[in-house]
C-alpha cells in the first residue's frame, strides 16, 4: 500500500492502495466516482475512458502509480452542470438505449474535439472504433460527435 | 370514445408515502429544462404527491409522479410508459417526474423484461391509470366551480372550463380529486387526439446517463458493504480441491470459502478480489467423464440429424408423397454457434440477508424470480424479501436468470454481512448461460410449374428446447409441410438470448427461401408474395400471423429500397414476424474492388402504433446492428468444457466502423402497439446473407460469416 496524491476534476484527492491498483477502481471504489465504467478490464472496449490530459485512456489498465502529477477528467468533472457540448448533443439526439457505455463513449469523443474540434466522418470512426456499445447506438453516437463538433466551432 | 372497465386490482388506493418509486436522492427534471431551476428531489416530492393509482401520483406543485414498473435495460419503457399515462392524463410531459418502482406483486403484474412482451401487456392499464386520474380530476374541478363536467376539457396539465375560461391545473385538484370515488368506466382517447404519444420523447435518464450518476447495478456503495468475486467451474465439472493459500495473501482479501462447486472470495474493495482470483488455485474434475467441446457438438449435430429422435411439430399434408413426385427438390443445412449475452455491466447483485428478511439491489430482468431465488436461500418467506430494480447495463435475456442473485445471497448469508457479487468480463462470457448452437436442414419441393408443393424442416439444437417456430410464415401456405425438432441435452447452461431461437432461424428460414426462389427462377419478392396469397386465399391448417401485416412490410422496404431498380447492387430480402411485430430488412451489398461492401439496410416495420418514435427507431435499429454484428463476426467455441473465447479480444463484437447506413421505416396505423426489443434482429442475418449471395454467388449457411470458406477470398469488414 502508498500513498496517492492524484488530481481529479480540478480537485486533490490522497488515496492509499496498492500501486497496481487500476484508476478505474481507484475512482470507483475509493472515491465514489461510479461515472466510469468497468466492462471489459483489458482496453477492449472503452466503458472506462477518462481524459489524462487531452488523451482518453481506459483507466481499467493504467495503475494508479502511473498516473503521477497528470490532471485526471471523468465523466463527473467534464462540465460542471452537464452542459458540455458533447452532453448536450448526447441528449439533443438522444443516443443511449441502456447507457452504460455513454460516459466512455462521450469521453473518447471528448478527446477527439480537443485535437480536432472539425472532425470529417471518418475522423469521428477512427476515433470512437475503440469503443463497444453492445445496443448498437454508433449511427447516433456519430451523430452527437458531428452535432456537438457543430456548436464549438 | 372507447369505454373501458377498469381493473380494481391495478388501482388500489395506496398511501402516498407508501412510494415505491427508486429514491436515488438526486434528480434533473429533464435535459433541456433551465439548469439554474431548483429542483425538487425525488424524497421531497413524495412527502407531498397524492397518489392516484400504482402508475400515478400528483403533487400539489404540479409535478406528476409516474411509476415505471419494468425492469429498464435499453428498450425505452421508463420513457415510452409514462408517456402513455400522461397522454390520457393530458399531463404536461415537462412536469412529469418518471421513478423506477420497486418490485410489487399487489400493485403491478408482470414486472418482467422479456419478450417483447410489456408494451402490450400493458397499454391498456396504462392508458386507465391516466384516464381514470383525469376523470377524478375533472370531477373536483365541477365540484370546485359547481359546473357540470360535461362543460370541462383538459389541457396540459389543467382543467378548463368552456364558459368561464377558468383553468385550475392539476397540482391545485390534486389533493381534493384524490379523495373522490375511483371511477368504474373511463373513456380513452381517440388515437387522432394523441399529443404525447407519437411524439419523440427523450429518455428520461439522459441527464443522469450522460454525467456519469449512479444508475446501474454496479454503482451500488451501501454503508458496510463487502465486495465479492466468484469462481466458477468449467462446464461438466466439479472441485477437485482448492488451494487457496497464495490468494488469501493479497491484501484487501478477507475471506475465501467453497459454496456448491464455486469459490467465493470476499473483500472490502474489487481489485484485490480479482487478483487474488488470478492466485486462487482450484482443480476440477468431470462430473461424468465427457466435457464438452465444439468438435463433440458438431458430430453431435451430424449424427443426430441423421438419426435422432424428433419430435413433430406440425404436419400438414403428406410430405413423403410431395417429395417423391417433385420435379426439383431443394435442401441444405444451416448452423450457427453458441452467444454469450455479453452485456457491457457485467452481471452482478447486492444482497443484505438480515434476520428479519433480504434486501435485493440490482439489475434484473425478473425481479420476481431474484426474490423467490433469495427466500429460498435464505429461508424466510418471499414477502420478507424486498427488491429494488437499478437501470440494467444490458441485458439480452441474461439477466432474465437469478444466478448472480442466488451467489450475492448465499455469501450475504455466509458472511453475515451485506455484500455486492461482480462477475468479470471473463466470468460474464464463460458463466453461460448462452444463446444455444443449432443446425437445421431445409428441404422444398418444386412441382413442374415450379410451385412449391413439400416443405421440411428438422432442427438439432443444444438445449434449445424446441428449436423451431413450427406455425411461423410460410407455414399455412405450403400443401405438404413438417416441422421437426431435436434436443440434445448439454452441460452447458442457455439461455433465451434476445429473440429465443427466431435470432438464428429467421436467418436460415430467409437465406434458404431465396434458394428457393431461386431453383423456381423466381424474384425473391414475387415468390413470398405468392406463397402469402396462397396462405390468404386457401390457407393450409392454422395461420399463427397476419397475412396482410406481413405482406404490408414487404411492400413498404421494397418500396423504400426501390428493389430490383438498382444497378451493380445486391438486393436481399428478409421478412420475420416474431413477439407480435412484423420486420421486413432489404440489404445492399456493391462489389468495390472485387470485395463485397454491405452499404445500407432499409427496414419497415410493423408494430402497430409507434408510441415514442426516438425510442422506436433506436430498438429497430439497435436489433438489427445486434442481428449484423453476431451473424457477423462473433463466433464461441468449446474445449474441454470452456469456451475458448474469453474477453472482447477475441470474443468480437461489432464496432462502429463495421456499421453500414440503417434506414428506419414504420407502417402507419391504428393498432394496438407491440414490443420491439426484439422483432427487428432477426430479419437481419437474411438480408445480409441473401444481398452477399446476389453480389457474389456465394450462398453462406453458417455464423459468424466472417469466418466461413465462401468469404475467404474476400476482404470484409471495416467500411473504406
Amino acid at each position: 500500500m502508498a500513498n496517492y496524491n492524484l488530481k481529479i476534476n480540478g480537485k486533490s484527492y490522497q488515496v492509499d492502495v496498492d500501486e497496481d491498483t487500476p484508476l478505474l477502481w481507484v475512482l470507483r471504489d475509493h472515491l465514489g466516482l461510479v461515472g466510469t465504467k468497468y466492462s471489459c478490464g483489458i482496453a477492449q472496449c472503452g466503458a472506462c475512458k477518462v481524459l489524462i490530459k487531452d488523451d482518453a485512456v481506459p483507466a481499467c489498465v493504467l495503475p494508479v502509480s502511473q498516473v503521477g502529477e497528470d490532471e485526471v477528467t471523468t465523466i463527473e468533472g467534464l462540465s460542471e452542470s452537464g452542459d458540455h457540448p458533447l452532453q448536450e448533443a448526447w441528449n439533443e439526439v438522444d443516443v443511449a438505449q441502456c447507457g452504460y457505455c455513454q460516459a466512455g463513449q462521450i469521453m473518447a469523443a471528448a478527446a477527439l474535439l480537443k485535437k480536432n474540434p472539425a472532425p470529417s466522418d471518418e475522423e469521428v470512426m477512427d476515433a470512437m472504433n475503440g469503443n463497444i456499445c453492445r445496443c448498437g447506438t454508433y449511427h447516433r453516437i456519430k451523430e452527437a460527435v458531428l452535432l456537438a463538433s457543430s456548436k464549438i466551432k | 370514445m372507447k369505454t373501458l372497465k377498469t381493473n380494481r386490482r391495478d388501482f388500489l388506493k395506496i398511501a402516498a408515502t407508501a412510494g415505491g418509486g427508486l429514491l436515488l436522492g438526486f434528480h434533473f427534471t429533464r435535459c433541456d429544462s433551465p439548469s439554474k431551476m431548483k429542483v425538487v428531489t425525488d424524497e421531497e416530492l413524495m412527502a407531498q404527491a397524492v397518489n392516484y393509482n400504482s402508475y400515478l401520483s400528483i403533487s400539489p406543485d404540479g409535478h406528476i409522479v409516474i411509476f415505471s414498473p419494468n425492469p429498464e435495460l435499453g428498450q425505452n419503457i421508463k420513457t415510452s410508459f409514462p408517456m402513455i399515462v400522461a397522454e390520457e392524463l393530458d399531463a404536461d410531459w415537462s412536469k412529469v417526474r418518471v421513478m423506477q418502482a420497486f418490485l410489487d406483486g399487489e400493485k403491478y403484474d408482470r414486472q418482467v423484461t422479456g419478450g417483447s412482451g410489456a408494451m402490450p401487456h400493458s397499454w391498456e392499464r396504462l392508458r386507465k391509470a391516466g384516464a381514470t386520474a383525469r376523470m377524478m380530476l375533472m370531477e373536483a374541478a365541477a365540484k370546485r366551480l359547481d359546473v357540470d363536467i360535461s362543460e370541462l376539457s383538459t389541457e396540459k396539465g389543467q382543467v378548463l372550463h368552456s364558459g368561464s375560461k377558468k383553468k385550475i391545473s392539476y397540482g391545485d385538484l390534486a389533493k381534493d380529486a384524490a379523495q373522490l370515488e375511483v371511477p368504474e368506466d373511463v373513456p380513452l382517447k381517440k388515437v387522432k387526439d394523441f399529443k404525447i404519444i407519437g411524439t419523440p420523447i427523450k429518455n428520461v435518464d439522459n441527464k443522469a446517463m450522460f454525467t456519469g450518476k449512479p444508475l446501474f447495478g454496479l454503482d451500488i456503495y451501501k454503508e458496510g458493504m463487502m465486495n465479492a468475486m466468484v469462481k466458477r467451474p468449467p462446464f461438466g465439472m466439479k472441485i477437485k480441491s482448492v488451494d487457496d493459500e497464495e490468494a488469501k495473501k493479497v491484501s484487501g482479501v478477507t475471506e475465501i470459502f467453497t459454496f456448491g462447486d464455486n469459490v467465493a472470495i470476499v473483500g472490502i474493495s474489487t481489485w484485490p478480489l480479482m487478483k487474488a482470483k488470478q492466485k486462487l488455485k482450484v482443480e476440477y474434475e468431470p462430473k461424468n467423464g465427457k466435457l464438452e467441446s465444439s468438435e463433440m457438438h458438431n458430430q453431435l449435430f451430424t449424427d443426430l440429424m441423421k438419426n435422432g429422435k424428433a419430435q413433430v411439430m406440425r404436419k400438414d399434408g403428406n410430405v413423403n408423397s410431395a417429395f417423391r413426385g417433385a420435379a426439383k427438390v431443394v435442401s441444405a443445412e444451416y448452423q450457427c454457434p453458441f452467444l454469450s449475452h455479453s452485456p457491457m455491466e457485467p452481471m452482478n447483485f447486492y444482497a443484505h440477508v438480515k434476520a428479519d428478511g433480504v434486501e435485493l439491489v440490482g439489475p434484473t430482468q425478473t425481479p420476481d424470480r431474484a426474490r423467490s431465488a433469495a427466500a429460498e436461500i435464505a429461508g424466510v418467506d418471499v414477502e420478507k424479501v424486498s427488491v429494488e430494480m437499478t437501470r440494467l447495463g444490458g441485458g439480452f435475456g441474461r439477466r432474465l436468470r437469478a444466478d448472480f442473485v442466488e451467489e450475492a445471497v448465499s455469501i450475504s448469508k455466509k458472511i453475515g454481512a451485506p455484500v455486492k457479487v461482480t462477475w468479470s468480463r471473463e466470468d460474464d462470457i464463460t458463466g453461460g448461460a448462452y444463446r444455444p448452437a443449432v443446425r437445421y436442414r431445409f428441404e422444398a419441393a418444386l412441382d413442374k410449374d415450379n410451385k412449391m408443393i413439400g416443405y421440411k424442416l428438422r432442427g438439432v439444437g443444444m438445449n434449445a428446447g424446441n428449436c423451431t417456430r413450427e406455425n411461423n410464415f410460410p407455414s399455412g401456405s405450403v400443401d405438404n409441410l413438417l416441422i421437426e425438432s431435436i434436443e440434445y441435452k448439454s452441460d452447458l447452461t442457455t439461455n433465451a438470448w434476445r429473440a429465443p431461437i427466431t435470432n438464428f432461424l429467421a436467418f436460415a428460414e430467409q437465406s434458404f427461401l431465396d434458394e428457393v426462389a431461386e431453383a423456381a427462377g423466381k424474384d425473391p419478392v414475387q415468390f413470398r408474395y405468392e406463397l402469402l396469397d396462397r396462405a390468404k386465399n386457401k390457407p393450409v391448417g392454422e395461420i399463427h400471423y397476419d397475412i396482410d401485416r406481413m405482406r404490408g412490410v414487404i411492400e413498404l422496404v421494397a418500396d423504400k429500397c426501390g428493389w430490383g431498380q438498382k444497378n451493380g447492387v445486391g438486393q436481399g430480402l428478409s421478412v420475420y414476424f416474431s413477439h407480435r411485430s412484423y420486420v421486413a430488412q432489404v440489404a445492399e451489398v456493391r462489389m468495390e474492388q472485387g470485395n463485397p461492401v454491405l452499404e445500407r439496410i432499409y427496414a419497415a416495420t410493423d408494430c402497430g402504433i409507434v408510441v415514442n418514435p426516438t425510442g422506436a427507431d433506436q430498438q429497430v435499429r439497435g436489433g438489427m446492428v445486434d442481428g449484423m454484428g453476431h451473424a457477423m463476426f462473433t463466433n464461441m467455441t468449446f474445449r474441454d468444457g470452456a469456451p475458448t473465447q474469453k474477453n472482447f479480444d477475441s470474443y468480437r463484437l461489432i464496432r462502429m466502423k463495421e456499421v453500414p447506413e440503417i434506414e428506419v421505416h414504420f407502417v402507419d396505423n391504428e393498432i394496438d402497439p407491440t414490443g420491439l426489443g426484439e422483432p427487428a434482429l432477426p430479419p437481419t442475418g437474411g438480408a445480409i446473407s441473401n444481398a452477399i449471395y446476389w453480389a457474389t454467388g456465394k450462398r453462406l449457411r453458417n455464423q459468424p460469416f466472417i469466418e466461413q470458406e465462401e468469404l475467404k477470398e474476400y476482404k470484409i469488414g471495416q467500411r473504406a
